[in-house]
């Protein structure tokens, strides 16, 4: 822990030497944005002209109040419902998988893959199993189920749709969190419980569910920040349309569509202040003494 | 009962591989069929001739995917080496040197993971344009350097379970800070210069966003932009624009096959930062 001492009253230098271009980097391209983005939100400013107006909260509000604005959260209360979905889902073949299974190996390598497929590549993946008389409604019509919807195309279904795409590319990553935190567990005390007459629900609800409480609380919130800032996948499928506008595709548009940089800096400013919040929330409620030694 | 629980479990376990694969393999049958095959319509149809790779070619020249591939490859080699320089760097006077504002420092770092990249961009972009970065591959290089920095937190986990002795050791011999980083430090992360070269390798092989926004030129495209390309002139040829996304899913699914053991180890070590 001792800085070197050959260059005398120099030495406190060193450190700042290591850390100058790391910091450099983070400092321009992380905080001088966040800092104009913060000073950007209380101004009507369009991103080109020079000028622009302090305006105070305005946009706040206007994010708050405008209907139009505002149903995005909606959108993401899909994507959230999903998210759970997801958690559930990964647990399940977590749990599954901790114990004895043939071609456990394969199964893990199925389930994960998902997670590392360029995103453009999922979104046409899912353009053509969701589209009219496309992989979905070809299944569908196997089981006799004729005239399925309009995956994409309805109001009502088109979030579902998209947040299911969603769960099919993030489970994976749930999934391997969960079964390496399982694994960690001694196996002595899975085998010590059998021999005392537990049956495998018991072994889980007792030995492992305690074991993996920090990767859930991590997990749940990726997927609460995650179901805020959704985009890649509804821009691409959709750009937005018929009912599936999320909130940083909203964002994204403000900006670079309607030149409204204030509006979407404000935008922006709330997003970050969300997941700021939820992150605390979680490191209250689950102390996890790893991050804290960091 | 316990023969039931049994089927049950395989059962689902194929259900869900079924429902993985499923998607996959439609677009992997659609990309070897001729135009005509298409208009027959059956997605789960089998093509007629499986080595049909007309669509590949089509899909590789006309869809500019060498040159999507280059200019990946240049983004990936700078990208990844500045990573591993600069986490190792950083994180090595963060761990090994006494000084004032260290926490200041370390909180920096720790709060910028958190930001959410892809609506810091409405600024961002004025940062990068006033640079005259725009346009340019330094644009994507930079802004992964700078924005997630998870590769910091990545070597400063391995660096603690480098014996402080061996630095001891070394500076006795005469070694300089810089030559202790170089030749006792450096060495021994391997394990995590390895995790962060997986991790970095597939987010960035990975990111559509930063190029779609920050280089929007025709010569330009990394695979994700590029691909998305296609759904302007090919439109409704699905067949060509499916062997695009299979030419861009085959090198991450080779690549997953040889590492396997690697990218579980490192996305788990990510993630859990």
């Amino acid at each position: 822990m001792k800085p070197t001492t050959r260059y005398g009253r120099l030495a406190w230098l060193t450190p700042w030497l290591y850390l100058a271009v790391p910091l450099a980097l983070l400092v321009t391209f992380t905080y001088v944005p966040v800092g104009a983005m913060l000073s950007y939100s209380l101004t009507d400013w369009d991103g080109v002209s020079p000028d622009r107006e302090f305006v105070g909260v305005d946009n706040y509000v206007a994010l708050f109040t405008r209907p139009e604005l505002f149903k995005v959260f909606v959108v993401s209360l899909y994507y959230l419902v999903a998210s759970v979905v997801q958690i559930g889902v990964a647990l399940y073949f977590a749990a599954v998988l901790t114990f004895r299974t043939r071609f456990r190996n394969l199964f893990k390598g199925i389930l994960f893959f998902p997670y590392l497929v360029n995103g453009v590549a999922v979104a046409f993946v899912f353009l053509y199993f969701f589209r009219r008389g496309g992989t979905l409604d070809t299944v569908l019509g196997l089981f006799g189920v004729a005239d399925g919807p309009f995956w994409l195309g309805d109001r009502d279904i088109v979030n579902i749709s998209l947040s299911g795409v969603s769960v099919w590319r993030f489970a994976g990553l749930n999934f391997v969190l969960f079964l390496g935190a399982m694994q960690s567990i001694p196996q002595e005390l899975h085998e010590a419980a059998e021999l005392d007459g537990a049956g495998r629900w018991q072994v889980f609800r007792h030995i492992i569910a305690p074991g993996i409480r920090p990767v859930i609380g991590l997990s749940v919130i990726l997927a609460v920040s995650g179901s805020l800032s959704v985009f890649e996948i509804p821009y691409i499928m959709t750009g937005g349309a018929g009912g599936s506008l999320t909130f940083v595709i909203q964002t994204v548009k403000l900006a670079f569509q309607f030149n409204k940089t204030g509006l979407a800096s404000a935008a922006a400013v709330v997003l970050l202040a969300l997941i700021l919040l939820i992150t605390w929330a979680q490191r209250r409620l689950v102390p996890d003494e790893r991050r804290s030694a960091a | 009962m316990r023969a039931l629980a049994t089927t049950l479990k395989y059962l689902s376990l194929v259900g869900a591989s079924i429902v993985v694969l499923l998607p996959l393999v439609t677009i992997f049958l659609t990309s070897l069929r001729t135009p005509e095959e298409m208009a027959g319509g059956d997605p789960l149809g089998l093509p007629g001739n499986w080595l049909n790779l007309a669509n590949y070619r089509t899909a590789f020249t006309n869809g500019d995917m060498l040159v999507a591939f280059g200019n990946t490859a240049f983004i990936l080699l700078f990208s990844i080496t500045g990573a591993v320089l600069i986490g190792s760097t950083a994180a090595y006077a963060i761990d090994r040197f006494r000084f004032r504002l260290k926490k200041l420092v370390v909180a920096a770092f720790l709060f910028a993971t958190l930001v959410p990249g892809v609506t810091t961009q409405v600024a961002t972009f004025q940062v990068v344009d006033a640079f005259g970065l725009f346009n340019t591959r330094w644009a994507p290089i930079l802004l992964y350097l700078g924005t997630d920095i998870v590769a910091i937190y990545i070597f400063l986990q391995f660096i603690r379970s480098v014996p402080v002795a061996l630095d001891e050791a070394a500076r006795l011999d005469g070694a300089n800070s810089f030559t202790i980083y170089r030749k006792v430090i450096l060495p021994l992360l391997k394990p995590a210069i390895a995790t962060v070269v997986i991790i970095k390798g597939i987010t960035v092989y990975n990111d559509f966003y930063i190029p779609f926004l920050y280089m929007p030129a025709e010569d330009l495209g990394v695979i994700s932009t590029s691909l998305f390309r296609f759904k302007g002139p090919f439109g409704a040829h699905w067949e060509v624009i499916s062997a695009g996304a299979v030419l861009v899913i085959v090198p991450t699914l080779v690549i997953f096959l040889l590492l396997q053991r690697f990218i579980y180890n490192g996305f788990t070590a990510g993630a859990t930062k």
